[in-house]
């Protein structure tokens, strides 16, 4: 099981970035959990400045840009 | 992720050469439109609508059919342009530049950094906490944050396009001016209890896989070595995000513009926003804060205030605070500055935008 973090504020790129990252990870067939960190404190937490950023497994993947979605399967693999 | 360099999609594999080539020409035909649309325009006017030319309607018509795909062009060059630019700068590396600088040297190299790092309204928040918390200074922070809005290439663009190239180093300079005296003085203030509290509070622990780690610091675009390749779909994507986004504001802004350039008398607007009102400047920037007016929908409006007798001075401080002081950007910082250290910020630009605007009625 793979755990799925996006964090953002609720930007359109962070939405953006949790459909992504949705399609990426039915594509490759891995099963997964997505949550959406919203809160300022725990963005920063992950020492993350510029949103959104994806998190898979609680390693910050990308931060400040909206990853292709092949790009993103090689991120959640 | 420990892939080939060939198979990542952040270098995709087409060579420096072609990209060149392409580039070459896109430009050369970039080059062939921009410097036809003049005479395009007129001939259209004239030829194709029929219209005589002197009429109002002709020069409204003339105006508008040609200042819409010249703003584009330029937006379309400049924006590929810094976007290529900003693959070289992330909000991370900015911040290891300017931690641990000193006041004076940090607020200039903060508003210079600002100009070119990538910057959106809805990150700034964490942007503040990343740098306050890792021992950029306050007052260098307040440099970065009041440059990165207010010296922007869509604003520049537009300014070069609409007014000349004079006035857009103007803006450019006055902007940047502004934005150091204004984070140097907030940092002389020693505002620091000023902050939120939670804010210095705040964790960014080196935890594995975090940003604040080393070993992660490739993902979080600290130290992503990109190629040319990167570099330039990164400056397309600029151009099909901005430009995608902005064009609208852009042929309304003229619309509007072009309205008034055929309509209005001239020097209809030289009693209210001329040079001897002495009240124009503060009453602009009264009515510009609260404005979050895309830089790209007022200039054109701006522009043709401008050929109706309007004053630079009065111009210039309408547009810095409709783009360097934004209401839902301080709404925003709330978060994280209390009311106090919110009213100093507003209070310093505001007083350098001022002084900016008076100084330009005084000396042009």
């Amino acid at each position: 099981m793979k755990k799925i973090q996006i964090l953002g504020t609720g930007c359109t790129k962070c939405k953006k970035l949790a459909e992504v990252a949705e399609a990426a990870a039915q594509a490759l067939g891995t099963p997964y959990e997505m949550e959406k960190v919203t809160e300022i404190a725990r963005i920063m937490s992950f020492g993350v400045m510029s949103t959104p950023a994806l998190v898979v497994n609680g390693v910050v993947k990308s931060v400040g840009r909206l990853p292709s979605l092949e790009e993103t399967k090689i991120l959640l693999s | 992720m420990n892939l080939p360099p060939k198979t990542s999609p952040l270098r995709p594999s087409v060579t420096t050469g072609r990209y060149l080539l392409i580039g070459a020409v896109a430009l050369a035909l970039w080059w062939v439109l921009y410097t036809h649309l003049a005479p395009a325009s007129h001939w259209l006017t004239t030829v194709v609508f029929g219209l005589t030319a002197g009429t109002h309607l002709a020069s409204t018509v003339e105006f508008f059919v040609f200042e819409v795909p010249k703003v584009i062009l330029l937006l379309a060059l400049i924006v590929f342009a810094v976007g290529v630019i900003r693959t070289f700068f992330t909000p991370e590396r900015t911040r290891a530049v300017l931690a641990g600088k000193r006041e004076a040297t940090g607020n200039v190299l903060a508003a210079l950094l600002g100009m070119v790092t990538p910057f959106c309204s809805c990150s700034a928040v964490p942007l503040f906490i990343g740098f306050v918390t890792t021992g950029v200074p306050l007052g260098v922070t307040f440099s970065f944050l009041i440059s990165a809005p207010m010296v922007n290439e869509i604003a520049l663009v537009l300014l070069f396009g609409l007014f000349g190239w004079k006035v857009a180093a103007l803006y450019l300079t006055t902007g940047l001016l502004i934005a150091i005296a204004a984070g140097w003085i907030i940092g002389r203030l020693k505002l620091e209890n000023h902050v939120e509290d939670w804010v210095y509070a705040t964790q960014t622990g080196a935890v594995a896989g975090t940003c604040a780690s080393v070993a992660n610091r490739g993902n979080c675009g600290a130290d992503t070595p990109l190629n040319f390749a990167a570099r330039v779909a990164a400056g397309c994507e600029a151009v099909r995000d901005i430009v995608g986004r902005v064009w609208l504001y852009v042929v309304a802004g003229i619309a509007v513009g072009a309205g008034i350039h055929g309509y209005v008398p001239t020097n209809a607007m030289a009693s209210i926003m001329g040079k001897d009102a002495w009240w124009s400047v503060p009453l602009s920037v009264l009515i510009g804060v609260p404005m979050y007016a895309n830089a790209a929908g007022i200039i054109p409006v701006v522009q043709a205030l401008l050929g109706k007798g309007a004053a630079l001075g009065t111009v210039l401080a309408f547009m810095m605070s409709v783009i360097g002081l934004s209401l839902p950007e301080l709404i925003i910082l709330r978060k994280v500055l209390k009311p106090r250290l919110i009213a100093v910020f507003v209070g310093v630009v505001a007083t350098g935008i001022l002084l900016v605007g008076y100084l330009f009625n005084a000396l042009l």
